[in-house]
């Protein structure tokens, strides 16, 4: 079970007009502008829910993402995964940190899997292979789960071609399977997949999709899922959170939302048109 | 600590792929090994009375400088971690369950070594063969031999440590460019990579060699042929042990407060 609860999150942008002028001038003075990327944002996910994070460009999915996988300090707000308190910036405690605290972001880590769609977690001049054996040794992964794990997403993902093959030699879409292998072999209990099919041919999303379904159903993954690619929202998940300007504006079913016989990216268009973001 | 090890052999096999690197890499010391000692030697001959190391002294220093170059100059760095942090796929690594410090020490201790044992063979094959003066001899003594290796395993450690300064600096300022070329311009002129310790002016070198910066290539290159001896050396032996704590609890305490206020930019 995941719950957010009034996480607030800004970022300082230093921003100057173009030309040389502006840059010298912004050597001595810079003006930064606060954005604001979330506002009091809650919501809850219960095991084994896969939901699809939605809205425009910049609405602050990646930052929703990137807290939850606890990589990026929230201003404040209460963040709580499977029982863990991961963030309470509400109520520090002003004691010294204990050693578990310390390590509350590992403690948590190795509970999630998450992928990155814009960036590469292998290790870009070596054989796949070598990238998951680290990974093997980075979650202490036993023997026989790594080889179950290993040779199921070996199997549905298509991978039997590539573990030999140095990543840098490999294709987008390729890589994308193997990256996706990569944040499952230490079975995570959730899984946060940002922009995961960028990028991938029709048949290699199709096998992500199916993938992705079939590690929900039968390990009962938690998934939460953003994508621009709505068909990836349709195949995948029923309930949908609509986040725009920071603020959580919808969440709801894909149903609920759809109008006759509209297709999903005009049903997108309607509703981002209905909350003027 | 297993976990850490996977990382350091991993970078170690990344690192022996770059054979035409290596290559370069040996061409390069023997030109400036023999540079070095040929500038040496004119000084000697100006004023042999004056000069703080005996010939085979310096050549085994120059020689071991630039066979062990890439183990010990403040000025290698693994490029993978600095990019890391400028393009943001530390993402990544903050999403596992290992402590970011000691991944970096582990893949910087690796890049050295890999980069070290495929140079350095080469380098001191030939200087071994090179006649008197200009070779390098072998050690005084077995017990200078032994310490050569001790104090080299600390130099190690102390230039790792100093970087790592470096690399979680990243975390504040964006880009690391600007600190590392300062930091590795500033290390190389007072850990005696240009010119060694000990020709600097009396006062000068006294200070000199209390900095972090003489712990790392000036100690185990001394410690080789016996210029550096008895007390003074255990003094030395001292002071690595004693920067290389420092560094990493000063490294250490700025990484955990780096890791509490990242923010990944980009989505």
């Amino acid at each position: 079970m995941i719950t957010m609860e009034n996480v607030c999150k800004s970022y300082r942008i230093a921003k100057r007009n173009a030309g040389f002028k502006e840059a010298w001038k912004a050597l001595f003075h810079r003006e930064y502008e606060e954005i604001c990327a979330l506002k009091n944002i809650s919501f809850t996910i219960r095991d084994g829910e896969m939901v699809g994070y939605i809205g425009p460009n910049g609405a602050g999915k990646s930052s929703t993402i990137k807290i939850l996988s606890g990589i990026l300090t929230p201003d404040s707000g209460r963040v709580r995964i499977d029982g863990r308190l991961l963030w309470d910036i509400d109520h520090p405690r002003h004691k010294p940190m204990t050693r578990q605290e310390k390590y509350r972001r590992i403690e948590h880590v190795r509970q999630i899997g998450v992928v990155f769609g814009q960036r590469s977690q292998l290790w870009w001049d070596v054989p796949v292979i070598d990238s998951f054996e680290l990974l093997k040794d980075i979650y202490s992964i036993s023997d026989p789960v790594y080889r179950d794990n290993l040779d199921e997403l070996t199997e549905l993902l298509n991978l039997e071609e590539l573990l030999r093959t140095p990543v840098r030699q490999l294709s987008l879409g390729q890589r994308m399977r193997c990256e996706i292998a990569a944040s499952l072999l230490h079975s995570p209990r959730t899984l946060f997949l940002d922009e995961p099919t960028i990028g991938l041919d029709a048949v290699s999303k199709l096998a992500v999709r199916d993938f992705i379904r079939k590690q929900n159903r039968e390990h009962g993954t938690t998934v939460i899922l953003t994508t621009h690619d709505m068909q990836d929202i349709e195949a995948l998940t029923r309930r949908i959170l609509l986040i725009g300007k920071g603020q959580i504006l919808m969440d709801g079913c894909l149903e609920d939302i759809k109008k006759g016989n509209a297709g999903i990216d005009e049903t997108l268009v309607e509703l981002y048109k209905s909350y003027e973001i | 600590m297993g976990k850490y090890f996977s990382f350091f052999r991993l970078r170690l096999v990344t690192g022996l792929q770059y054979r035409t690197a290596a290559f370069g890499g040996i061409i390069t010391q023997f030109f400036w090994g023999f540079m070095r000692i040929i500038a040496l030697l004119a000084f000697y001959e100006s004023d042999p009375s004056a000069y703080p190391l005996t010939l085979e002294e310096t050549s085994a220093y120059i020689w071991l400088q630039q066979a062990f170059l890439v183990l010990l100059s403040a000025r290698i760095f693994d490029g993978e971690i600095l990019n890391a942090v400028k393009s943001g796929s530390i993402a990544y690594e903050l999403c596992r369950p290992v402590r970011i410090y000691d991944m970096w020490f582990a893949r910087e201790t690796a890049v050295r070594l890999s980069g070290a044992w495929l140079r350095c063979i080469p380098v001191l094959a030939v200087a071994l063969l090179l006649p008197n003066p200009f070779g390098l001899s072998a050690p005084a003594d077995p017990l200078c031999f032994l310490m050569f290796i001790l104090t080299l395993t600390l130099g190690l450690l102390v230039a790792v440590a100093y970087n790592m300064l470096i690399y979680v600096s990243g975390f504040y300022t964006v880009s690391t460019d600007g600190l590392k070329l300062l930091a590795a311009s500033v290390a190389d002129f007072l850990t005696g990579g240009l010119i060694p310790l000990p020709f600097f002016p009396g006062g000068v070198r006294q200070v000199l060699e209390l900095l972090p910066y003489a712990a790392m290539q000036n100690v185990p290159l001394r410690a080789y042929s016996g210029n550096l001896a008895g007390e003074e050396l255990l003094r030395a032996l001292l002071l690595q042990i004693f920067w290389f704590a420092a560094l990493t609890i000063a490294g250490k305490l700025l990484c955990d407060h780096a890791e509490k206020r990242i923010t990944v930019q980009g989505g």
